[in-house]
């Protein structure tokens, strides 16, 4: 065991071999001194870390229901300013809140854009593997277009999921908070960087983190990172920052690389390169374009 | 006794149990608005803004973050409290077993109302009865008195055997009444509730602390268990918690009120607001030479069958007065009561169901008197009865 | 049994799940630069950096950071194989 790496979240769980959530775990926790208590969501982290009797949380943590992480995040702050008030708590600790996409995009939007309204001391960190991985691979809000899950099945009459995903940035961005930023597993000295930023602001903060799954992505287990560079190279996922409203984009290629490059690493994908769904490629690769094009004019 | 130092004001119920919190101030208050409980946090947050209590109020934006926020901030160790009725309820009724299964000391004041739909905001049971299963203590307020006291008590209650209480107050009928209530003074209700004692905490870091954990097949049955018996153990600590009120304020509460039960060869069991409307009956018709009388159930959850089922064993005729409905079966306090009665006593129960006020309908004296009719004329049959 | 199954963490009772292996993977002590890439990558956390022996730093020449290079805690190593895909100069081998 890596003594610095597991001193707030250990070795010993249940994460399929392979999985990226650990390092976005460790690297945000591990972007502060100060005391954390951490709000999670059900889903692929909180199950596989809490099976009673063991937990890999050195930390205070607190998991409830589903949709909660960022209400329950609220609570907290507000509990640690009450006893602040009253000279229980002297220095109150970082509240960092975890949620899967699942638990980000979907059933906790509406307690995250409460949170964030209300203005309260948390940072959410959303690790978006695309789906509703913890219970079998089901779409979710965040499953990209043409990508094949248990619930929007590809086959014979369908080419996948039919929406595009939900620009969840945007939507956090309206909130109007100090700090929000889009991250990649697979670059972990960028994510430590955005969540020192994202930890020193005052107020609500947001990183929304790529994690890759090899189980439900359907990859070897040793490609997490190799196919999370893939996603920032071909522009599907653009690491980029908001700071009061003001946009940086945080690696620019010259020469982006084309969605099939990352398209096809992934089983999940594997039915886009048959004849019948030859237009459903160029759209994707129009799609990201116009993505990209869209954010560079924002910055 | 110090009762010279309590105020005597007119307040309705939802004033009451603000006062009451106000008095407590918990640390943390997290709601949202639904009528009929709105009173409540709208006075509450009045309080706050003329600064008379320190509590940080979050105004959040949905029921199921109210009771979200709530178990942060408990689980963080500060005192943390609610307030909701009907689809707020069942709105964040998924959070309400992991309370229970977590036993967190959480009081959420309920001003009970009926289910949609249609929608019908007016008062009944029907909210609280949805979730009686859940593992909340719950406790019924005849009047704007109890809503007061109720909530005193529930605060020192939960926070006696770590488990969240549901002090209920009829919508409407007793949460916007305006009653005499006694106000005991603020250092009584401070000293009677005192401190959270907290033994393990979100804030305690040197000791951290994972609540919330994932138990299987091998361990979930035995956490249930565990559970049970924090429920079971409430029926003891209500006991007492009241006794020790009774002292304080001079009111005495009990799991449930016998009413000229002694030799009446009639009794309507009851709860809630329509209770005093039934007392009222009773003693008209014992005026008249009627031995009637009335059992008002106080304690809901934890069920005291035994004690209930020893009250009731020598009373004849019974009929027990639901202000909810279950559907396709028999209302819920009348299948507590048959439990009651069947375990206590030897004989085939003789009790008849009815139901009464749903969405808000008042229930007067004379649908009362006529249950009392019914009972004397021997109509005691398997069917639920409507007043209507 | 701890109430409302609220615990604390104990590393006795986590699951030690070296034993999902069925690839293990080797450090070749010629090849790896201590560039600790891998460290951070690895969902287990088993990978830290050791001093290398006095004689081993003698034979190498090249690099700054090779005075240190990477160990594995084979008590918890799945086995999957990230460590070997992310390093820069394939100092890993996944084997049997």
């Amino acid at each position: 065991m890596n003594k610095d790496l597991t001193k707030k979240f250990s070795s010993g769980h249940a994460t399929c071999a392979g999985c990226g959530i650990p390092a976005v775990v460790r690297t945000v926790l591990g972007a502060t001194n100060d005391p954390v208590i951490v709000s999670n969501a059900t889903g692929c982290l909180e199950v596989t870390t809490t099976i009673y009797p063991a937990t890999s949380w050195k930390v205070p943590y607190i998991h409830s229901v589903f949709g909660n992480a960022a209400a329950t995040a609220a609570g907290i702050d507000a509990a640690q300013k009450a006893l602040q008030k009253n000279g229980k708590l002297k220095k109150p600790a970082k509240i960092i809140a975890f949620g899967g996409d699942g638990g980000t995009y979907d059933i906790g939007l509406q307690a995250l854009s409460g949170a964030l309204e209300r203005g309260h001391d948390f940072l959410y960190v959303c690790y978006d593997n695309e789906g509703y991985m913890n219970t079998g691979g089901q779409r979710s809000g965040a499953t990209p277009y043409g990508a094949n899950t248990e619930t929007a099945p590809a086959g014979s009459d369908s080419f996948g999921k039919a929406q595009q995903r939900k620009d969840l940035m945007e939507i956090v961005k309206a909130h109007g908070i100090k700090y929000l930023a889009q991250a990649n597993v697979a670059y972990l000295p960028d994510l430590k960087r955005k969540a020192q930023k994202a930890l020193n602001t005052p107020g609500p903060s947001f990183l929304l983190v790529l994690q890759p799954c090899t189980q439900l992505w359907k990859f070897p287990t040793s490609e997490y990172v190799a196919i999370g560079k893939l996603a920032t190279e071909t522009n599907f996922w653009p690491l980029y920052e908001i700071e009061d409203g003001k946009y940086t984009i945080n690696n620019v290629s010259k020469q982006p690389k084309p969605i099939e490059e990352f398209l096809k690493t992934q089983g999940r994908f594997k039915h886009l390169f048959k004849d019948a769904n030859k237009d459903v490629l160029v759209k994707i690769q129009n799609d990201v374009n116009a993505s990209w094009e869209k954010l560079l004019k924002k910055v | 006794m110090q009762k010279n130092n309590t105020k005597i004001k007119a307040l309705t119920g939802g004033y009451a149990v603000a006062e009451a919190w106000r008095q407590i101030q918990p640390d943390v208050m997290a709601v949202y608005p639904i009528t009929p409980q709105t009173t409540i946090i709208e006075t509450y947050a009045k309080m706050k803004a003329d600064g008379l209590v320190e509590t940080e109020i979050i105004q959040v934006e949905s029921e199921h973050s109210a009771m979200s926020a709530t178990i942060g901030a408990c689980a963080a160790g500060a005192r943390a409290v609610t307030a909701s009725s009907s689809q707020g309820i069942l709105y964040m009724a998924e959070t309400l077993p992991v309370v229970s299964g977590l036993g967190l000391p959480i009081v959420m004041s309920v001003s009970s109302r009926a289910l949609s739909a249609p929608l019908n905001i007016h008062g009944e049971h029907g909210d609280v009865m949805a979730v009686r299963d859940l593992g909340w203590i719950q406790i019924f307020a005849e009047q704007a008195q109890d809503a007061y006291d109720d909530t005193i008590i529930a605060m020192k209650l939960a926070e006696e055997i770590n488990a969240p209480v549901m002090p209920i107050m009829d919508g409407f009928h007793t949460s916007h009444t305006t009653e005499r209530v006694e106000i005991l003074d603020d250092g009584q209700v401070k000293e009677f509730v005192g401190e959270r004692k907290v033994d393990q905490s979100l804030t305690d870091f040197k000791n951290p602390t994972t609540f919330g954990t994932l138990a299987l097949q091998n361990t979930f049955f035995e956490f249930k268990l565990d559970q049970e018996k924090m429920m079971q153990s409430a029926k003891t600590a209500f006991k007492k918690i009241c006794s020790e009120f009774a002292k304080l304020s001079g009111r005495k509460y009990a799991m449930f009120e016998e009413y000229k039960m002694k030799d009446a060869t009639s009794v309507i069991v009851i709860m809630g607001a329509t209770a005093g409307t039934a007392k009222e009956v009773v003693d008209k018709l014992r005026g008249e030479g009627k031995k009637v009388g009335l059992l008002s159930v106080k304690l809901f959850r934890p069920f005291p069958y035994a004690e209930i089922g020893k009250a009731l064993a020598h009373i004849p005729k019974i009929a027990v007065l639901d202000r909810a409905i279950s559907f396709g079966a028999f209302p819920p306090l009348y299948q507590d009561i048959v439990s009651s009665v069947y375990h206590g006593s030897s004989r085939k129960p003789d009790i008849a169901s009815y139901v009464y006020g749903l969405g808000g309908r008042d229930t007067m004296q004379k649908d009362i008197e006529k249950v009392f009719q019914d009972l004397g004329e021997g109509e005691i049959g398997s069917k639920v009865k409507y007043l209507q | 049994m701890e109430k409302g199954g609220i615990i604390k963490h104990d590393q006795e009772k986590a699951p030690k799940t070296g034993d999902w292996r069925y690839m293990k993977p080797q450090v070749d002590a010629s090849k790896c630069i201590g560039c600790q890439t891998c460290v951070p990558h690895c969902p287990e956390a088993v990978m830290e950096m050791k001093k290398r022996s006095k004689k081993e730093v003698a034979v190498s020449i090249e690099f700054v950071k090779e005075k240190e290079l990477v160990d594995i805690d084979f008590e918890y190593c799945k086995g999957c194989g990230v460590c070997a895909q992310v390093c820069p100069v394939k100092a890993i081998i996944m084997g049997k």
